[in-house]
């Protein structure tokens, strides 16, 4: 039992870590590229990468925190130009070609002992060397805290069943909320009362989830540090700004273009709309998601090229068809499944499998096995995912 | 296809029974594989408050150094510790205490006329050593790189090195033809952009070293090349049998199939990786005569691997353009449809397009790790995967001799980069970046025919 309980804690401590809540970030930009409108990148590991070094370079070469952010974000763009231009009126499938190709390249390049001063090389940047301005932002007081203060143990002396029962609670609350998410997707809000009315019943139920499963895993970390809660609340607030900020842009006019683009480019075309621009617009877009995704990514660790590949953008894709393409609420759902759910398994089959058959690197080898499975039967199966449409996913492209 | 492979007896009902063959043994490798214990030693596992790790390799990993000392020295330059490289060129260090030490590599060790690249100036310690950080449960990895001792471009002249690089560039030019004439074959039947077939050079690479390099039951060689290409021919025809052909009757879009293909690609890799752990394995140990022509040094491996590679090629050619079945595969690119209205079989062609396309990859990879990266790692078929969509999109997406002068000029210009100055991986980046530039002035290809592709 109590392998099982540290298998779901550390399942849990992965799920709420700040590289999840980056990856979170960047997904919410691919969902733009891909869900929204069907284009398919599959640099954006490489997106991530270019805003995790504008900042880290910038902050290193002793520019402020908000104008490093920006450089960021400027690389992405400068990115998004580069690869749109060539590829954007060709057929979907050069627009992948050459983004997985440029995401290399940036990798290359990032990884060269000519720019070792620059870049660090193929060791990367230290965060102690970027981290500071941001750090010293932080207000919270510089002592150690639980979240949730209120959980099991203060409550019946720390008694199993009622932890238990939280645990069962958070189950339903998780199930209600996907549920009521996919309930309100087959039917429009009348008034835009009752649009607010539906997010506000989505959000608070997701909340008294994390108060549930908080008290049944209270988590202790340092506040300031590299790896303690500011940069985990600072992480979590962006994705929600993030997600608050997709769901406005897809529901506005562009965002019903987006989904045209998607569905059918000429009749688009043949309203007058100029395709090109708007798809442009959108790589853009996603593509700054993502660099936002690459600089929280680096804040709690280093600038280190490998660790954003081919594999994390495939990983990126995993995760939002897990959650659903073309949603709102998919990329958070998902990503943080799939990275929880990744923990799970490796951690379970290091716990239950004996060494003898799995030693304990093939258990992180079989779980990545895992993964590309699971995205192969996804699409085959569940191309919608778990809150997705699937009247809404046949792009093609 | 096949049936024109250099096996012994090349008939046609030969060729019918050897797939059969191979199509039984396809489940038998793979329990042999299965059971294969994994050969990567891990040297140093960094503990997270305990210990920290410096390891690395001496050389590169595609080449390392057999028998060099590696000392480990304290930040005053006193010696802790010193490891002798093995066969893989791999040391690793386990340290308790955190702190900056120096890595040393024993000049006097390296093997004649190698030497160790200087350290970059950021990590250079005093005498030759590199300066390494380490921190617990971290695992710092030094770059102890070599080079030959006449690496200096003064020694060798320019031309000489440009005359080399061509001959490595047609080499590898080959062998990539061999497996992007496959991916361009299934993208003009089928229409998919397959993510996992550079999963199956893996393949072939990992089948041969099963096959031969394993002592128990290691093959002749040659032996080992030709059931490689029969059990990954085997391994493609299976993947159409029980995958692609129901996921087609299914209908799914092919923006969907190619995302089944990167999962499928992703699964492959760790499953390779699973079996044969994360370093690089050597096909055979046995050395090859070599040969210099002028500034060309080569030996008989690759003049024989080139060899293959022109005949394969010749064969594809061939068989595309004068016989019944490359005039079916040609009109099925074209146009499925019609071509199944004139009677076509465009299922069997499909097959028949997977199976071969598999085989010419797998035949690939064993002669990629025989003569272009020595040896074959769990994701050598993923480095070289961008330059094979590179090859096949510069010739032309779907055309099969589009796919023979992309590989061609991507070879060219991957070993010859080098020489031209372009530093260390840069070389890979400088084929996609040529990539890039061609789709802006002619996004259909080399040889592609000038249409909407938009």
């Amino acid at each position: 039992m109590d392998t099982i309980l540290s298998i779901l804690n550390q399942s849990l401590r992965e799920a709420i870590a700040p590289s999840t809540a980056a990856v979170v970030i960047a997904v919410i930009g691919l969902n733009i590229h891909f869900g929204f409108t069907g284009l398919l990148n599959m640099g954006q590991a490489g997106f991530m990468l270019i805003g995790a070094y504008g900042f880290a370079i910038s902050i290193i070469e002793g520019l402020p925190l908000v104008v490093a952010i920006v450089v960021g974000l400027g690389g992405a763009l400068l990115f998004a130009l580069v690869l749109g231009i060539p590829t954007l009126k060709l057929r979907g499938d050069y627009l992948a070609i050459v983004t997985i190709s440029a995401a290399e390249i940036v990798r290359f390049v990032g990884r060269l002992s000519a720019l070792e001063d620059f870049t660090g090389g193929a060791l990367g940047l230290r965060g102690s060397r970027y981290q500071g301005p941001f750090l010293d932002l932080s207000f919270l007081p510089d002592t150690s805290w639980t979240l949730s203060p209120f959980n099991y143990r203060d409550t019946f002396d720390g008694s199993g069943v009622v932890r238990g029962l939280a645990g069962l609670l958070f189950i339903g609350l998780v199930v209600a909320a996907v549920l009521l998410v996919r309930r309100f997707r087959g039917a429009p809000a009348a008034t835009s009362g009752a649009r607010w009315g539906r997010v506000g019943a989505v959000v608070g139920l997701s909340l008294l989830a994390l108060l549930a499963i908080f008290f049944v895993f209270p988590i202790t970390y340092q506040n300031n540090v590299a790896q303690g809660w500011w940069v985990r609340l600072v992480a979590w607030t962006l994705v929600g700004l993030c997600t608050l900020l997709a769901a406005l842009l897809v529901r506005s006019p562009w965002g019903r273009l987006l989904r045209g683009i998607r569905e059918d480019e000429d009749a688009i075309r043949s309203l007058g709309k100029n395709v090109f621009a708007i798809k442009m617009q959108a790589l853009i877009i996603g593509g700054s998601f993502g660099a936002l995704g690459g600089i929280v990514y680096v804040l709690p660790s280093t600038v280190q090229a490998d660790s954003m590949g081919r594999a994390l953008t495939f990983f990126a894709y995993t995760a939002l068809l897990i959650g659903g393409a073309a949603t709102i609420f998919g990329p958070v759902l998902g990503t943080v499944i799939f990275y929880g759910g990744r923990v799970l398994l490796r951690e379970t089959a290091n716990a239950y499998v004996p060494s003898s058959i799995m030693s304990d690197q093939q258990t992180e080898t079989f779980s990545l096995i895992v993964v590309g499975v699971v995205l192969m039967l996804l699409v085959i199966f569940r191309p919608q995912g778990i809150l997705g449409d699937k009247r809404e996913l046949r792009i093609n492209v | 296809m096949l049936d024109r492979h250099p096996a012994p007896g090349p008939s046609r009902g030969r060729w019918a029974l050897g797939l059969l063959v191979a199509l039984v043994l396809a489940p038998l490798g793979v329990l042999g594989l299965s059971a294969a214990p994994a050969t990567a030693a891990v040297g140093c596992l960094a503990q997270a408050d305990k210990t920290g790790c410096v390891s690395g390799t001496v050389g590169s990993r595609s080449d390392p150094v057999e028998g060099a000392d590696v000392q480990l020295l304290d930040e005053g330059g006193v010696e802790i510790e010193v490891q002798t490289t093995e066969a893989d060129g791999k040391f690793a260090f386990t340290l308790t205490e955190p702190g900056t030490y120096l890595v040393k590599l024993d000049e006097d060790t390296l093997p004649d006329g190698v030497e160790q690249i200087p350290p970059a100036a950021a990590q250079a310690g005093p005498d030759g050593t590199l300066r390494v950080e380490v921190q617990l449960g971290r695992t710092a990895v030094p770059d102890l790189e070599v080079r030959s001792e006449d690496y200096d471009a003064s020694g060798t002249s320019k031309t000489d090195q440009l005359v080399g690089g061509a001959f490595s560039g047609l080499k590898l030019g080959l062998l990539l033809a061999l497996a992007s004439l496959g991916l361009s074959l299934i993208y003009g039947t089928t229409g998919l952009s397959n993510f996992a077939h550079a999963e199956q050079v893996t393949l072939g690479g990992v089948v041969a070293y099963f096959l031969v390099s394993q002592a128990e039951y290691g093959l002749n060689l040659w032996v080992g090349i030709i059931l490689t290409t029969l059990l990954c021919a085997g391994s493609g025809l299976l993947q159409d049998v029980v995958m692609w052909k129901p996921l087609r009757r299914r209908g799914l879009g092919l923006t969907q199939l190619m995302i089944v293909t990167i999962g499928l690609s992703l699964a492959l890799q760790y499953a390779f990786q699973y079996v044969v752990g994360g370093s690089q394995v050597k096909v055979t140990l046995q050395s090859f005569e070599s040969y210099s022509f002028g500034p060309v040094n080569t030996n008989s491996m690759s003049l024989i691997a080139m060899g293959i590679a022109i005949v394969m090629i010749g064969l594809v050619g061939f068989v595309l353009l004068r016989t019944r079945l490359g005039q079916a595969t040609r009109a099925v690119s074209d146009n499925p449809a019609l071509a199944s209205a004139s009677g076509i079989d465009v299922d069997r062609i499909v097959r028949i397009v997977w199976t071969a396309s598999a085989g010419l990859a797998g035949l690939s990879g064993v002669l990629y790790a025989l003569t272009v990266s020595n040896g074959i790692r769990w994701d050598t078929g993923m480095q070289i995967l961008l330059l094979l969509f590179a090859a096949v999109t510069l010739g032309g997406l779907g055309t099969a001799f589009g796919a023979l002068v992309g590989s061609l000029i991507i070879g060219l210009v991957v070993e010859l980069a080098g020489p031209l100055g372009a530093p260390g991986d840069l070389k890979y980046a400088v084929a996609l970046g040529i990539l890039i530039i061609l789709l802006m002035f002619r996004p259909q290809g080399l040889l592609g025919r000038a249409g909407r592709v938009g």
